[in-house]
């Protein structure tokens, strides 16, 4: 029995067919894991079910019968609800004008606010989200905008959920949380669409599977059929090899030397030292100011503290001097710090190096050379005319970082490297922070995921409430990196920098 | 999305690009259609050189707005920067005589307090990070004031022999092409060449789109900007040089609304309000559709003139919303 399902459904944009002929069936309390790698077709997949976008062949069945949904609030009234990647929500307005946002419980012509205020509070606390239905939406933070999300979903009584990559901003803790709800809501007969490129969870909670490639499905049936080497190979379409490259630059001269670093209000006294040919992985939880630390260093945000580039003593109040240092810092969001995504490819690339293609006028000829050569080095797949919004997020994360390296940068802070692409770019991406080590430059990398911190580090630096809580070697293991994130135990490994 | 799917970026601005064109390409056929003299070199003239103040004005309100800022204070600053000038070169002539040296001085006082002008709007923008809605409102309301003070209310007069002296600049010209229309058309060449292939204009388009990015990008936002402002201050300063001759007076009610006109022209002209994008000839074909309306309700009895705002009003609108369909394709 089923509840939705595509039959035979393709889809074109323009004249470029991205889905060719994709079946997909959800059962009633069943948890259906879709997966594949960056572009292959999964997001349109979901926007076609819930009533995004319209097929341009084939059906979408609800019960059965064939249905047109005409709009997003037509599938939302059959009890179909998108949790997109992206927030769907109005960010002035409080979680709980947001949760109500459409459907106000009303007493007569007035809001009926105590009666919204409770249901609001019983639905936080069953996601045990902690945060008041007083809060503006824009002072949440991305995990809690998350869990706003689904409490909006909750509300309505949804028969069927889709989530587009919901733990993609998650920690562990709070992923934890959002796979109990998912367990709870199959358990009450929803039938639930989700994506991750978080393999481990996918052979956690999922029920059922598909995985698409190039906007096929490859693979379809029952989750426990499959392994996650097994995924990651059918996503692939072919054998991955380790997914971490060896470790094999050596370190040279001292880059980079910081001593009591402070940021107002994110971090303190944070020190560390990082050398030529050297992979520093920073790891702690979201909200541990690892970001904020790396961008005070980097001239984005005001900071104090003593700072030596090559054994220079060096002030650093704007982004442009750290870079005229040979620093830079690569931003963990690609959509509203890195890349302006109503641009092109060509005028992305080169905004950060722009001083290279000035000779009174631009060098358009020598942009287009850059280009040419970034896309072949970086793997940018894409049309080159292409507006940068339009890529997938894995060429818009490679993207950013060929525009970062034409600056040529000799110490690198690289933040989240890896969220939210896919299996395949993201090897490619590990491959090219090694490479970048082994010609001598010096790189920072922080992630929250624990195995990336482990498989790319020289060193690991685990940050903790805006302090560094411990330094550990290549060796360092997750539970060690989690106690020092987590403050929960001393460690036997080296003191605080 | 498969990435092969990517639409290309050419498509999706071109009729934002035509728009524009066949709007001054209709009008110039009705006028033409309407009254035969319209083509004729007089008239043709008349409406570049009645252009020029308002175009080389919204030449670098163009940047300032690609960068995502706005200046309401150009008008005012104009009819300050006008009787400043006068008042200086009045007060030249007992010592320096009636000559050209008092009209450099009155032309150099003219850029001198155009760019620091500009300066002042734009430092206050950027250092102190004041709305810059709300700065040049500000010094929109000063300037103005300050005209009034400086002319007790009234005119202040250039020096008769002195105005005859510097008419030529507003009236003189070679080939029958007036100093006007010369130095609007160099102001705009340079201005499409900085926008279209300088790393100025490539910043100020960045900046207008994401300021974030620019930052992140090491883009030295806050200088641009200042620039982009003092750059539109000198512009003034140019385009009252040119003014001044023409009537050899300021008043209070000089320059009133330029500001508004040369946003209109550049809106007009496919710029985008919030930033972002910005083209210069546009704005030139922004400024000759706002002119040629006024010029066409004088030539023709159709309409009557007085409702030349309102007619422009209606092409404001009407093509912000033609900008908004060329967007949503």
């Amino acid at each position: 029995m089923t509840v939705l399902a595509l039959r035979n459904v393709s889809r074109s944009f323009g004249p470029i067919e991205v889905l060719h002929g994709v079946d997909i069936a959800l059962r009633p309390g069943r948890v259906h894991a879709l997966i594949g790698e960056n572009g292959a077709g999964k997001s349109t997949t979901m926007k076609i079910m819930t009533g995004y976008q319209p097929p341009s062949s084939g059906q979408v069945l609800l019960d059965g019968r064939p249905v047109g949904f005409a709009n997003m609030g037509a599938a939302e009234d059959q009890g179909i609800s998108m949790i997109h990647q992206e927030f769907n929500l109005a960010e002035q307005l409080t979680v709980e004008q947001n949760i109500f946002l459409g459907r106000e419980l009303k007493r007569g012509p007035f809001l009926d606010k105590p009666a919204m205020r409770a249901r609001t509070r019983e639905l936080l606390d069953r996601l045990e989200c902690r945060v008041s239905p007083d809060r503006v939406v824009s002072t949440l933070s991305n995990s809690d905008k998350q869990m706003v999300e689904i409490a909006k979903a909750l509300l309505r009584d949804t028969r069927v959920l889709v989530m587009d990559e919901p733990t993609a901003v998650l920690t562990r803790a709070e992923t934890a949380i959002l796979l109990r709800q998912v367990r709870a809501l199959r358990e009450a007969g929803t039938a639930v669409l989700f994506t991750s490129h978080k393999l481990d969870e996918v052979e956690e909670i999922a029920d059922d599977l598909t995985i698409m490639r190039d906007g096929r499905v490859v693979w379809t049936g029952e989750a426990a059929a499959m392994d996650q080497h097994a995924m990651a190979n059918a996503m692939v379409g072919r054998e991955m090899s380790d997914l971490f490259p060896a470790k094999v630059s050596t370190p040279g001269e001292v880059a980079l030397e910081v001593a009591n670093l402070s940021v107002p209000g994110f971090s303190h006294d944070v020190g560390f030292t990082l050398r030529r040919g050297e992979v520093l992985g920073v790891a702690g939880l979201i909200g541990s100011g690892r970001t904020e630390t790396f961008e005070g260093l980097c001239g984005l945000r005001p900071a104090t503290g003593e700072v030596r580039v090559f054994g220079q003593p060096v002030r650093i109040d704007h982004p442009w001097q750290a870079q005229d240092l040979g620093l830079c810092y690569l931003t963990e969001d690609r959509k509203t710090r890195g890349l302006l995504l109503g641009k092109g490819l060509r005028e992305n690339l080169t905004l950060q190096a722009l001083s290279k293609f000035d000779r009174g006028l631009l060098d358009t000829g020598a942009e287009d050379r850059a280009l040419t050569q970034a896309i072949a080095d970086f793997d940018i797949r894409g049309h080159r005319d292409a507006l940068v919004g339009n890529l997938s997020g894995g060429n818009q994360q490679k993207l950013l970082f060929a525009k970062t390296m034409l600056a040529d940068p000799q110490i690198i802070v690289i933040d989240e490297p890896t969220r939210g692409i896919d299996i395949g770019t993201k090897q490619q991406m590990y491959v090219l922070i090694r490479r970048l080590a082994a010609q001598g430059r010096a790189i920072v990398v922080i992630s929250s995921e624990m195995q990336e911190v482990i498989g790319l580090a020289d060193r690991i630096l685990v940050m903790r409430h805006g302090r560094v809580t411990g330094e550990l070697g290549a060796d360092a293991t997750e539970d060690a990196i989690v106690r020092l994130a987590m403050g929960v135990a001393p460690t036997p490994s080296k003191e605080p920098a | 999305m498969s990435d092969a799917a990517v639409p290309a970026a050419p498509r999706r601005i071109r009729m934002t690009v035509i728009g524009p064109i066949l709007a001054l390409v209709l009008l110039v056929v009705a006028g033409a259609l309407m009254n035969p003299n319209f083509l004729g070199w007089d008239n043709v003239t008349n409406v570049l050189a009645r252009s020029a103040f308002i175009g080389i004005i919204a030449v670098g309100m163009t940047f300032v707005i690609t960068a995502g800022g706005l200046d309401l204070s150009v008008g005012s600053m104009a009819a300050f920067i006008a009787g400043l000038m006068i008042l200086v070169m009045n007060s030249l002539v007992p010592s320096m005589g009636v000559g050209v040296p008092v009209i450099l001085v009155g032309m150099a006082v003219a850029l001198l307090a155009g760019l620091a002008a500009g300066l002042l709007n734009g430092i206050l923008i950027t250092r102190l990070g004041i709305e810059a809605f709300i700065v040049t409102l500000g010094s929109m309301g000063i300037y103005r004031s300050l005209v009034t003070w400086l002319a007790d209310g009234g005119t202040l007069s250039l020096d008769f022999n002195l105005r005859s002296l510097y008419q030529p600049v507003y009236y003189g010209g070679i080939f029958g092409i007036t100093w006007p229309i010369i130095v609007f058309a160099l102001v705009v060449l340079v201005g499409e060449v900085v926008m279209r292939s300088t790393a100025f204009g490539r910043y100020c388009a960045a900046i207008g789109s994401n300021e974030q990015v620019a930052k992140y990008s090491s883009v030295r936002v806050d200088r641009v900007r200042l620039m982009t402002y003092a750059a539109l201050g000198l512009l003034v300063g140019i385009a009252t040089i040119m003014y001044v001759p023409r009537l050899g007076s300021a008043s209070s009610a000089t320059g009133m609304l330029w500001e508004l006109e040369a946003i209109a022209a550049v809106i007009i002209g496919g710029t985008v309000l919030k930033g972002g994008f910005g083209r210069v000839w546009g704005t030139v074909i922004g400024v000759l559709i706002l002119t040629l309306i006024g010029n066409l309700l004088n030539l023709t009895d159709f309409v009557s003139p007085y409702l030349n705002g309102a007619i422009q009003g209606a092409i404001i609108v009407l093509a912000v919303v033609l900008q908004r369909e060329g967007k949503a394709r």
